[in-house]
């Protein structure tokens, strides 16, 4: 086995131009840190929130030059790829025995899988031979035909993690997490083999409902074995035709298909644009639906934090609107919930507003709580109606379990009833290393997008071959990172995507700042016209 | 460096296409525009409705929302029937705690027997640890996923299969992944339920035949080609479907493949063949029906199958050719936007494929239980047997009562009556949206480990309870 060098926090980071990673700190920084640390207080007035809060979400605009390339850039890939279609054979399988039917696949979507997407192809899916920690372990692989096929070479890579969504590390081997599970397989076996209406509930779904109630500080919850499927199986029976959904255009794959499978109305507004979704309210109130009649009831629809995007919703104020005009909130928190809040409770806790106003709290167990599954709490009434109507809780199996005892151990830490301050430490870690990268990134001149609490940093990089060209860079470097272009964005915003975690060290993440400094340089990453920091960012 | 190079381009090919174009094109292209803009006039009028101000606080004001959910009685049965399980799920399962002979689960196999399949799970945490904390594509897909993989298509005898972490979603993201809005997909009446929310989410139109009627289908078929006739150039671009399953959950009645098979060469279809009770149960070595019924599996275009009955784990499965399977990796949603299986599942599930390679007589040992429970179970006083002898999965329908609501309670009384006297057996639960609502029925299942002693005292139990109830 080949182990190229190992990311591990005795690596030291170059010290080249602005990186200052010593214990030194001026008396403007501390003043600076003082006063964004007030705004964590959570009972401050709502008021006070817009303005702080729009302060503190960014989404620079990219250079007309680069935004022109960009396009030019995309539209001589597939020019590209057509003349290389025209004379290349495609190294594909192909249907047999099905003469005269009908093509199954769509021809331009054949079209760009195999000649626009193959040549990035390298940078997703790559398998994994360890725990998604700190640091995770690379099967490596290579394409001896420019992406048709992948072969194994037996050799393995160890690179610091900054792809998973282990957001408050609890992704262990190890550990009270992993014991609990292990426990739990002896007593109760792999699987309950039945749905959850029949006979296929145990002692620990119970006990996790009851658990995530009271950490919501709400009624009662109700958990399911999938967090895509919570949303997929759900929505259909909270909506029905005549209910209008006003939905966040930047919303998750399983909220789409929820909504689709439902027959509302569904009306899409600006991303984290509440101005735009008032008026979408306001005139859909007023005009009715098409056949003339009023609304039967309008659900908003958001997520906590957005995966993609980095950006935290502007719940205050959409509770205001909601309240303002007698809508529902679903509030989907897969990304939120464990990673924002000083006490780990999601935006509501975030922001310092009261769970009950979330009509719906929706989330998932599969990222910072380092398992699967996904819950919905809310008000007694909701609950016991999902428990009559959901799909998944009267057809799908139950939670495993293995998961079940995970997400239980975990979640006590987070609350502290293990009698330790381990879900504090670990909380605190993720918030301070989520400002100390993302301002860090702000110094080195990249462009990244969304919040600076959110834990999900979208850096910017538009061409989409650069997608590639920085995925591949970070690798040699031993850091792993997520790539994502066009369809998962607009064509114009390629990005690279770093999700934070407390596992990470202070060493680990300067590591990675400064070999993203210097590729920065050579790769052209650092599009950004804001002034930059001159003083150095304490951790 | 790739800026400096291009960006004269960009000034070529601007003067190139506003200079060049001929007039027509550019006389075109104004009346797009000019088009455009109408609309978007028109648009913001809301079909020539138009309100003031005024107007509109007046209606939102006046706009009343209905309550989000609707009250849920206290006494429907989904909030009543709380029975808790204890301990692990095998022959025998504790309900509420009394320990019950299990006829409930879908464990088929008795997995349990084999404590090497924990082990390994175990040792699946010690190495990976619980979830994967990522979608397939951004670092979630573990060496053991590709494992399962491999070993599923071998063990299928396919190219290739791809896993899910939930079966519901298996199917439920399978099917919108081929089947697009101008398709036609024909499907039995009695599909399960996620099949059906998989037809529901691609959009495309659906013609149900009835169950297992051959007739049905190809009268339908037959009217689809004469309306094809009408109108060929539609129809050139329609793609067919055809979706059944292995041995239905919803009824415990195997599809007629071979026939199913016919028709579709004959009408050009392609075949969907959902295994999810049949896949590890039927069949020599357990491979499904197609190996039962002797159909060559090339003829079918796409299984898929549960890891969650005969398997004893959680998730799905698809399998079929390279060409097929593979585009569930970009399109499958389940797939694309959900985390992937966490590790010690998938684990479990390639230790079951370990064991159904080495000991093949335990699909056989099921299918004589199944058998055996077939015989016996015909003779209730109050209720009547249904499903082919080999399915594990068996109904007993009400003889004398046919009115939905009223034999969903007198089954579920049964079902309570029987768990206080140990035997476990559940009615089979419903939600009122199905498109065919199924009749209610007791659903049996059939475990391997099974002795005749266990299937004549069940036999004992319910006819007793049925007959004091219904
Ligand atoms: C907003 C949102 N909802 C739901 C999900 C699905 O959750 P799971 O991975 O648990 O299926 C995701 C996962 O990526 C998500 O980002």
């Amino acid at each position: 086995m080949k182990n190229r060098k190992f990311v591990n926090s005795d690596i030291e980071p170059k010290k080249n131009g602005i990186h200052h990673t010593n214990g030194y700190r001026s008396s403007e920084n501390i003043i600076k840190s003082k006063l964004t640390n007030e705004h964590q207080d959570n009972n401050v007035a709502t008021d006070k929130y817009k303005s702080i809060h729009d302060s503190k979400e960014s989404f620079e605009e990219a250079p007309l030059i680069t935004a022109c390339l960009t396009y030019f850039g995309f539209y001589l890939l597939m020019i590209i790829g057509y003349i290389n279609q025209l004379f290349f054979e495609p190294k594909v399988a192909t249907e047999k025995n099905r003469d005269g039917y009908v093509p199954l696949f769509d021809s331009f979507e054949r079209f760009y899988l195999r000649y626009v997407y193959r040549r990035v192809k390298d940078c997703w899916n790559r398998p994994i031979c360890s725990c998604p920690a700190d640091t995770l372990v690379l099967k490596d692989r290579i394409t001896p035909d420019f992406g048709w096929s992948f072969e194994f070479t037996g050799t393995t890579t160890k690179c610091l993690n900054l792809g998973s969504y282990n957001y408050l590390g609890f992704a262990q081997t190890s550990g009270p997490c992993a014991e609990d599970s292990i426990k739990s397989i002896e007593k109760y076996g792999i699987a309950t083999c039945n749905a959850r209406r029949e006979l296929g509930t145990n002692a620990l779904h119970i006990e996790l409902e009851e658990l995530t109630a009271k950490f919501f500080g709400v009624e009662d919850a109700i958990v399911f074995g999938m967090g895509f499927a919570t949303n997929a199986l759900n929505l259909p029976s909270l909506l029905s035709p005549g209910c209008l959904v006003v939905s966040d255009e930047k919303n998750h794959a399983s909220i789409i298909l929820g909504l689709r499978l439902s027959g509302a109305t569904i009306k899409v507004y600006k991303h984290n644009n509440v101005k735009h979704m008032e008026k979408v309210i306001v005139d859909s109130i007023a005009y009715g639906q098409k056949n003339g009649k009023p609304w039967k009831k309008i659900l908003i629809i958001l997520e906590g934090v957005f995966s993609m995007e980095g950006s935290i919703v502007k719940l205050p104020q959409i509770v205001e609107i909601k309240k303002k005009y007698g809508a529902y909130i679903y509030l989907d928190e897969a990304h939120s919930i464990g990673a924002t809040g000083s006490h780990g409770r999601g935006v509501t806790d975030f922001y310092g507003v009261d769970p009950k106003d979330i009509d719906i709290l929706m989330g998932t167990f599969t990222k910072s709580f380092g398992s699967a599954g996904g819950y919905i709490a809310g008000s007694k009434s909701l609950i016991n109606f999902l428990r009559a109507n959901s799909h998944a809780h009267c057809y799908a199996s139950s939670m495993a379990p293995a998961v079940t005892q995970q997400i239980l151990t975990s979640m006590k830490i987070i609350m502290g009833l293990d009698g330790t301050n381990e879900g504090k430490k670990r909380i605190d870690q993720l918030a301070r290393n989520t400002r100390y990268f993302r301002k860090r990134l702000a110094q080195i001149g990249v462009i990244t997008y969304g919040h600076e609490d959110s834990p999900v940093v979208p850096m910017l990089v538009y061409l989409f071959s650069k997608i590639g060209a920085v995925v591949r860079t970070l690798t040699t470097r031993n850091i792993a990172v997520v790539g994502a272009g066009f369809p998962a964005t607009p064509i114009m915003e390629g990005r690279i995507r770093f999700c934070l975690s407390a596992a990470h060290s202070k060493d680990q993440l300067d590591y990675a700042l400064s070999v993203i400094d210097e590729i920065g340089d050579k790769l052209g990453l650092k599009y950004s016209r804001k002034p930059k920091d001159p003083n150095p960012i304490e951790y | 460096m790739l800026q400096a190079e291009s960006s004269p381009y960009i000034f070529s090919v601007l003067y190139d296409i506003i200079f060049q174009a001929p007039t027509y094109v550019i006389f075109l292209e104004l009346s797009l525009l000019l088009l455009v803009i109408w609309i978007i006039i028109h648009k913001q009028s809301n079909g020539g409705k138009h309100l003031t101000q005024k107007q509109k606080e007046e209606i939102i004001k006046n706009w009343v929302s209905e309550p989000l959910v609707a009250e849920i009685d206290e006494n429907h049965p989904a909030l009543q029937n709380n029975h808790i399980v204890d301990g692990p799920i095998g022959k025998f399962i504790t309900v509420d705690g009394i320990k019950c002979l299990n006829m409930a689960t879908h464990n088929y196999l008795g997995l349990e027997e084999y404590p090497k399949i924990k082990e390994n799970a175990i040792n699946c945490i010690h190495k990976y640890g619980v979830g994967s904390c990522g979608p397939r594509g951004f670092y979630g897909t573990v060496d053991v996923h590709l494992e399962l993989e491999e070993r599923l298509a071998k063990f299928m005898d396919q190219e290739e299969a791809v896993v899910y972490s939930y079966a519901f979603s298996t199917v439920a993201s399978a099917i919108p992944a081929y089947c697009k809005r101008t398709d036609i997909i024909f499907a039995d009446e009695c599909i399960n339920f996620a099949i059906q929310k998989g037809i529901d989410a691609s959009r495309s139109k659906v013609v149900y035949f009835k169950h297992n009627d051959m007739r049905d289908l190809e009268k339908k078929l037959q009217e689809q080609a004469k309306a094809d006739q009408k109108n060929p150039k539609k129809a050139a671009k329609t793609r067919r479907f055809l979706i059944v399953e292995g041995i239905y959950m919803n009824t415990g009645e195997m599809c007629p493949l071979r026939e199913l098979v016919e028709l579709r060469a004959k009408y050009k279809l392609r075949l969907f063949l959902d295994e999810t009770v049949s896949f590890g149960t039927i069949g020599k070595s357990g491979h499904g029906i197609t190996e039962l019924l002797c159909v060559d599996i090339k003829e079918v275009d796409l299984i898929s199958a549960s890891l969650e009955n005969a398997v004893e784990s959680i998730g799905g499965f698809c399998v079929g050719s390279h060409f097929i399977v593979e585009h569930q990796r970009l399109s499958g949603l389940g797939y694309c936007f959900s985390a992937s299986q966490p590790p010690l599942l998938t684990q479990a599930a390639i230790s079951a494929l370990d064991i159904f390679e080495q000991e093949p007589r335990i699909f056989e040992q099921l299918n004589d239980v199944a058998e055996k429970v077939d015989e016996q179970f015909r003779y209730f006083t109050k209720l009547e047997l249904k499903g082919h002898p080999l399915s594990p999965v068996k109904h007993l329908y009400l003889k004398h009562v046919d009115d939905l609501e009223e034999s969903e309670k007198i089954l579920r009384k049964i079902a309570d009556e029987c768990m206080k006297k140990g035997l476990a057996v559940v009615a089979a639960e419903y939600l009122p949206i199905e498109k065919f609502p199924p009749k209610r029925s007791l659903r049996i299942t059939v475990n391997r480990l099974l002795t005749a002693d266990d299937i004549s005292n069940a036999y004992k139990i319910i006819e007793e309870v049925s007959k004091s109830i219904a």
